[in-house]
């Protein structure tokens, strides 16, 4: 019996696990089930001693699991396949198996012992291959056959249907059954319905970083959907847009690698025009979005501004046809820390003199400061601003003529108020005629402020919908993967 | 606030590299505090010594001020040493073929440094924009090809008459020699140098545009990219100015202290500009008396082997500690204060 018990983890104000508890019998296949930035991973990882809580125990057959060690969750029994297996690429997979065993390494065993296990469940690993050289879904049989040689009583899996083959997905499930036949706990960490419906035999569904609640499986796929998205609020008083031209025109574009990768997106947004960018995390929205700023180059397909192709441009190129591109890593590819807001400003005013004046720059940086509503002063260094103010920030740099504006996840992590101020200076430009294209995980956000939702899924869109047609149960069950309802 | 608080760690490092020190000197067998006042006084202790620590002062605060450009944004430039080294036989190149006057070939000479020193640090650029290397690595390798082209040219095509040695080339005509003041070996004109290549220096970083990219590039390259700044450009830009300077310094020493190219013409002081920046937390301001210091202690610590016989490698010993010390509780501070924000 594993049990948890008011397991609490914040970061910064965010809280991402606020007191959830949680019991699974032995045997169980159990679903943990919430739309992106639930608190899921961040479970799991508190769970596998990866992230050390703020609070709660973790109890494994009546036996406390020390938290915070993911050496100490191993030896208790504990064992997690992260979203992207963490395998070390240059070993073998002979030596990634080996990796983690406490003392004296016999090979021979060991590479028997990966033989047996791998004819078990019908892996197909070469123990002399380098990880390199292994595919997604072959580097987690190799973390599933470790885990399990470790002797592991809970094995949970964050995601891993993602970027494996059909294939090694049907071989996945059916190792997964027998292991829990055989006694052991899985825990299957998902946003997909179907394969929760198609594995698992319970349910716990978590939003906003509490347990909302369990179900048996099988359990009507609308219920689930609630539970994950809670009611949606459509607003239909969208005021109506006088919509222009077409501004951006994508067609048959091809770009990324691995899971990044999309293929065959059209796409066609209108001056005025706001188009939502839906889908799991990591479906292709931001590959779009990077090939659409010039940050990265299309394999095929063809990207058009105002009717001017912009094929092989550099990000250059792009911004002088009018595209502005606002990342979601605020800090990490939006701001500089420890550069003020005055500096961010005359940065972002990309003039080519020699000198800067700085008391101009001041009161530049005064004037914006005052027009954004930013807590800081012109003095005050980026990375000192909260979430709200450094997006106040952003969107004080964002050039006056636009003619396309890109943004990833533009409120996330952003409470109410300045969510609300992003999306009034956001729909400021819509009326000037900026096209505006967005990738949110916040489906109140997407019904909310888009005239039309664009779906993906696995890096092919699968979806163009009015916004206003689309329903929570629709959207949720399209970004699920799911086309009829 | 910040910074009067950065300042703190540096004073509590060199309280306890004193401290470190003055037990290192104990076990060694000379009395600690006689053993100080006569680094001191080996230092500053007359007009001549004070002279000989400024020129010690100036190739190490030269290279220092360029490593500060590099280090601003974002690159460490480590293959400083073979900037210095091909900034001398720049500058050897051309006392020795360019004919005329001082007030002719000494400005070329020093010219002909800033330029090598340049060329050898845009090769470490490149290599890293271009190819991929990283500038330590890439800097380093350099270093190494400086060093053997020194020697080459000395035992090679610039012997002296007769003899192939490597103590060195045959010494520059005395006009080509920086003039010195006082019957000492101070030059006037290589302290201006040093004292304007600070000044650059800080005017670059406080009040131009090129300053404020260095400044994003080195801090977060990606956001630097988005808003504008060309990466490439101001990379390349950085390592020529840094490269330049240490090229300088190079000249300076060929030309001022040296007046000849010798095999260890650098003498490691490319390494101990590091020091001193990383010392400065890369204040331009703060490198001029850390190196000050650094080349006091240098210079004095002679007279430990003269008066003490003890290996004047210990000034050495003693800017190591004192480096470490800095870096250490610089380290420590900024672990506690990540500890206390992520409980």
């Amino acid at each position: 019996m594993l049990e948890l018990r008011g397991i609490t983890k914040r970061f910064g104000p965010v809280v991402a696990n606020d007191g959830i508890d949680l019991d699974v019998p032995p045997g169980s296949l159990h679903a943990v089930l919430g739309e992106n930035g639930a608190g899921k991973s961040t479970l799991m990882k508190i769970l596998s001693g990866f992230l050390p809580p703020d609070a709660g125990r973790i109890r494994l057959d009546g036996h406390e699991v020390p938290t915070g060690s993911p050496r100490a969750a191993l030896r208790a029994g504990i064992g997690m396949l992260h979203q992207d297996p963490l395998v070390c690429l240059p070993f073998t997979a002979l030596d990634n198996f080996i990796l983690g065993r406490e003392g004296k390494i016999d090979r021979a065993a060991a590479r028997g012992e990966l033989r047996e296990v791998c004819a078990r469940f019908d892996f197909d690993i070469d123990p002399d291959a380098r990880a390199r050289s292994l595919s997604v879904g072959e580097r987690q049989q190799l973390e599933i056959a470790r885990l399990l040689s470790l002797g592991v009583k809970v094995l949970i899996l964050d995601e891993p249907t993602s970027g494996i083959s059909s294939e090694q997905r049907t071989k996945l499930f059916s190792a997964l059954r027998t292991l829990a036949g055989e006694g052991l706990i899985v825990l299957f960490v998902s946003h997909k319905l179907e394969e929760v419906e198609e594995l698992c035999d319970t349910v716990t569904v978590i939003r906003a970083g509490r347990v909302v609640g369990e179900r048996a499986l099988p359990c009507p796929a609308d219920e689930l959907v609630e539970l994950m998205f809670g009611d949606l609020v459509v607003s239909s008083a969208r005021p109506p847009v006088e919509i222009g031209a077409p501004a951006l025109r994508v067609s048959g574009l091809a770009a990324g690698t691995g899971r990044q990768a999309i293929t065959g997106v059209d796409l066609e947004v209108r001056a005025g025009e706001v188009v939502g960018l839906a889908g799991l995390e990591g479906s292709g929205q931001r590959t779009l979005l990077r090939v659409l700023a010039g940050l990265e180059p299309a394999r095929a397909g063809h990207v058009e501004i105002d009717g001017c192709s912009l094929d092989g441009s550099s990000y250059e190129g792009f911004v002088s046809a009018g595209v502005h591109y606002l990342p979601a890593g605020r800090l990490e590819e939006g701001l500089v820390p420890g550069l003020t807001i005055a500096e961010h400003l005359t940065l972002a005013a990309r003039l080519s003199d020699w000198v800067v004046d700085w008391d101009a720059a001041r009161s530049r940086a005064e004037e914006a400061i005052e027009h954004f509503r930013i807590k800081g002063g012109p003095d005050t260094p980026a990375d000192a601003l909260s979430g709200g103010n450094q997006q106040r920030l952003l969107l004080a740099m964002m050039p006056e003529d636009l003619r396309v504006l890109l943004m990833e996840h533009p409120t996330r992590g952003l409470d109410i108020e300045s969510a609300d101020y992003v999306w009034t200076r956001l729909l400021a430009r819509r009326d000037s005629g900026t096209a505006i294209v967005f990738s949110s995980a916040d489906l109140d956000e997407l019904v909310g402020y888009a005239d039309r939702v664009v779906v993906f899924f696995s890096g092919k869109v699968l979806a163009d919908l009015p916004a206003a047609a689309l329903t929570a149960d629709r959207l949720g069950t399209l970004i699920g993967g799911k086309v009829a309802s | 606030m910040r910074r009067a608080l950065q300042v703190v760690p540096a004073l509590w490092s060199v309280l306890a590299a004193l401290v470190v020190s003055v037990i290192l000197l104990a076990l060694a067998g000379a009395p600690p505090f006689r053993a100080l006042g006569l680094v001191l006084d080996g230092a500053v202790g007359d007009g001549g010594r004070m002279a000989d620590t400024l020129m010690s002062w100036v190739p190490l605060t030269l290279a220092a001020a360029g490593l500060v450009v590099t280090f601003v944004a974002g690159l460490w430039n480590i293959g400083v040493e073979g900037q210095v080294i091909a900034g001398a036989i720049g500058a050897t190149w051309a006392a020795r073929t360019i004919p005329g006057e001082g007030f002719v070939v000494i400005p070329a000479a020093l010219a002909a440094g800033v330029a090598a020193g340049a060329l050898w640090a845009l090769a470490a650029g490149v290599l890293k924009t271009r190819g991929g290397v990283n500038e330590i690595f890439g800097g380093l390798g350099l270093g190494f090809v400086a060093q053997s082209l020194a020697t080459y040219l000395i035992i090679g095509p610039w012997k002296r008459a007769g003899i192939a040695s490597t103590s060195g080339t045959e010494p520059f005509r005395e006009e080509v020699w920086l003039p010195t003041v006082g019957g000492t070996r101070l030059s006037p004109v290589a302290v201006i140098l040093a004292l304007a290549a600070i000044a650059v220096v800080w005017a670059l970083l406080r009040g131009t545009r090129f300053g404020l990219r260095l400044k994003a590039v080195g801090a977060n390259p990606a956001s630097a990219r988005l808003l504008g700044v060309p990466t490439e450009a101001t990379i390349l830009r950085a390592f020529a100015l840094g490269g330049g300077m240490a090229g300088l310094a190079g000249a300076v020493l060929a030309t001022g202290i040296q007046h000849k190219l010798v095999p260890a013409i650098a003498g490691g002081r490319g390494f101990l500009a590091i020091l001193v920046v990383l010392l400065a937390a890369y204040r331009i301001v703060w490198v001029v008396p850390i190196a000050l210091f650094f080349a006091i202690l240098s210079v004095g610590s002679a007279q430990l082997q003269l008066r003490l016989d003890l290996d004047s490698s210990i000034g050495g010993v003693l800017q190591g500690i004192l480096v470490l010390f800095v870096i250490l509780i610089g380290g420590w501070q900024a672990l506690h204060r990540r500890d206390a924000e992520e409980p």
